[in-house]
């Protein structure tokens, strides 16, 4: 194999790895406030499913739940496993394992927002979404920026055990050598640069007030 | 015109009662001060009256309409749509003012007029800037709540207050949390609003301030009212309790 073919392999797993990562924010990032939703909920019954859902995806391997993804179907519902559906099982466990994540987050940015902003939200007569989207979420956003940029950077390295380590895995395995490991391993830096510098910049814009 | 009624009103926190069977009643351009000790219930009343808090029992009436009404020992409170209504009569200014910080000033105050009573934003603009000017606070309005001193916050929090035109205002000790210079511009403010006869309910325990300010002045310890009157009455009563509590605070 030429270096050319190895680096062509190794390409097409970085741009798998960035899509992996982009609809993985772009689904968790939204289902974790519901979640979160969820959990703070007043009715019990929902309260206790949302937090046996965070506590198992918090609680078990995130390859472990890769395969019940993938594999899932076809052991439940005796349906053949399609190619193609190997990227959407990927994106839906990674999806559903972030969103666990986010939600306990969300939950811990919410509930330490103080008691006066809804009460003097109240007495200005906004309604209750109004409340929340208005008044608390854009606070929240602020107070969790440092905790959910962990978490992004996790779901970088995390996608490397998706995609493209097993191509860089296999490239080095016939090629007895460990030079795709490392050019794997300087994409990923390189990417989780890019992702912190973003949230710093995100950081900067929302510091406009405390 | 009786601006607002409570008849009867308790209120208990985990079996404790904290308001004992409260009357009172505010007439329009009143000016109200509640004084008493600390945990008498002070707060828990204006949190009733706000509709911040729902009471175990009693009448809630603004303006003869009633909030909440209890009739055969059940304390039923009006439906959403009227609540959302009497919400207008009434405005509340919170001792550690509840700015929200990431509104400029300008903001904090047309927000809710625009998003809330549908004011178009101009109009809500320049009412604000109208009130900024009045409260002293016109090179502030694009400032934000974290740049601004104690005493220009809660001016902030006054205006966003008046804002609404509420028929009534509410003070939970609105300059607790000031040092006493900026308690000054502070009360400077409120009594101001007390001469072009706005209505007000203050919590306070300024006994100079709310000897000046008030038509009356009610005493609360207990989760009762223990006396009450002008304040020349208050402050010349044999009252024991009353005058030992004003000497204390006014440090005689
Ligand atoms: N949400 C609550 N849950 C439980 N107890 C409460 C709650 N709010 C108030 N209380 C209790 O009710 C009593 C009256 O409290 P309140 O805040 O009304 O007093 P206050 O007169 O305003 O006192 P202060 O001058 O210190 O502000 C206190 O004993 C307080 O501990
Ligand atoms: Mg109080």
């Amino acid at each position: 194999m030429s270096i050319q073919v190895m680096l062509l392999q190794l390409g097409r797993g970085m741009i798998v790895s960035i899509e992996i990562f982009m609809l993985t924010l772009l689904f968790s990032l939204p289902f974790g406030l519901i979640v979160s939703f969820g959990r703070m909920s007043r009715n019990g019954l929902i309260r206790g499913i949302s937090k046996v859902y965070i506590s198992i995806m918090r609680g078990t391997p995130l390859m472990l739940q890769l395969l019940v993804v993938y594999f899932g179907p076809y052991y439940v519902f005796h349906i053949r496993i399609s190619n193609s559906y190997r990227f959407i099982a990927v994106i839906i466990a990674f999806a559903i394992n972030y969103a666990a994540y986010f939600a306990e987050i969300y939950r811990a940015g919410i509930e330490s927002m103080p008691a006066g902003q809804y009460e003097a939200a109240r007495v200005l007569g906004y309604g209750k979404a109004q409340t929340f989207f208005k008044i608390i979420l854009p606070q929240v956003v602020k107070r969790i920026l440092p905790p959910v940029t962990n978490e992004i950077i996790t779901l970088v390295k995390d996608t490397s055990q998706a995609e493209m380590f097993t191509i860089a895995k296999q490239v080095a395995a016939a090629q007895t050598t460990i030079l795709p490991l490392m050019v794997a391993g300087v994409f990923y830096y390189i990417l989780n640069l890019i992702v912190a510098a973003l949230m710093e910049r995100m950081e900067k814009a929302l510091s406009y007030y405390r | 015109m009786k601006l607002l009624e409570m008849n009867h009103v308790r209120k208990e926190f985990d079996g404790v009662e904290v308001l004992k069977d409260i009357s009172l009643a505010v007439e329009e351009g009143e000016v109200v001060s509640i004084i008493g000790p600390s945990g008498s219930g002070k707060s828990t009343l204006l949190r009733c009256a706000t509709l911040l808090e729902q009471m175990d029992s009693g009448d809630l009436i603004y303006m003869g309409e009633y909030a909440a009404r209890t009739d055969g020992g059940k304390c039923v409170y009006a439906s959403k749509a009227e609540l959302k209504k009497l919400h207008r009569c009434f405005g509340l200014v919170f001792q550690n003012f509840n700015l929200f910080p990431h509104y400029s000033v300008l903001k904090n105050i047309t927000d809710s007029l625009i998003a809330v009573d549908k004011l178009p934003k101009k109009e809500a603009e320049e009412r604000a800037g109208r009130l900024l000017e009045q409260l002293g606070l016109s090179d502030k309005r694009d400032a934000y709540p974290y740049q601004l001193s104690g005493g220009q916050q809660q001016r902030v929090s006054i205006a966003r207050a008046l804002a609404k035109q509420p028929k009534l205002l509410f003070f939970d000790e609105p300059t607790s949390a000031l040092d006493p210079e900026l308690t000054v511009e502070v009360l400077k403010v409120i009594k101001a609003l007390a001469k072009e006869h706005m209505t007000m309910v203050i919590v306070t325990h300024e006994m100079q301030f709310a000897r000046e300010v008030s038509d009356r002045i009610i005493f609360m310890e207990g989760g009762v009212i223990k006396a009450q009157g002008t304040p020349e009455e208050l402050f010349t009563t044999e009252n024991e309790r009353v005058r030992e509590f004003i000497g204390h605070l006014s440090g005689k």
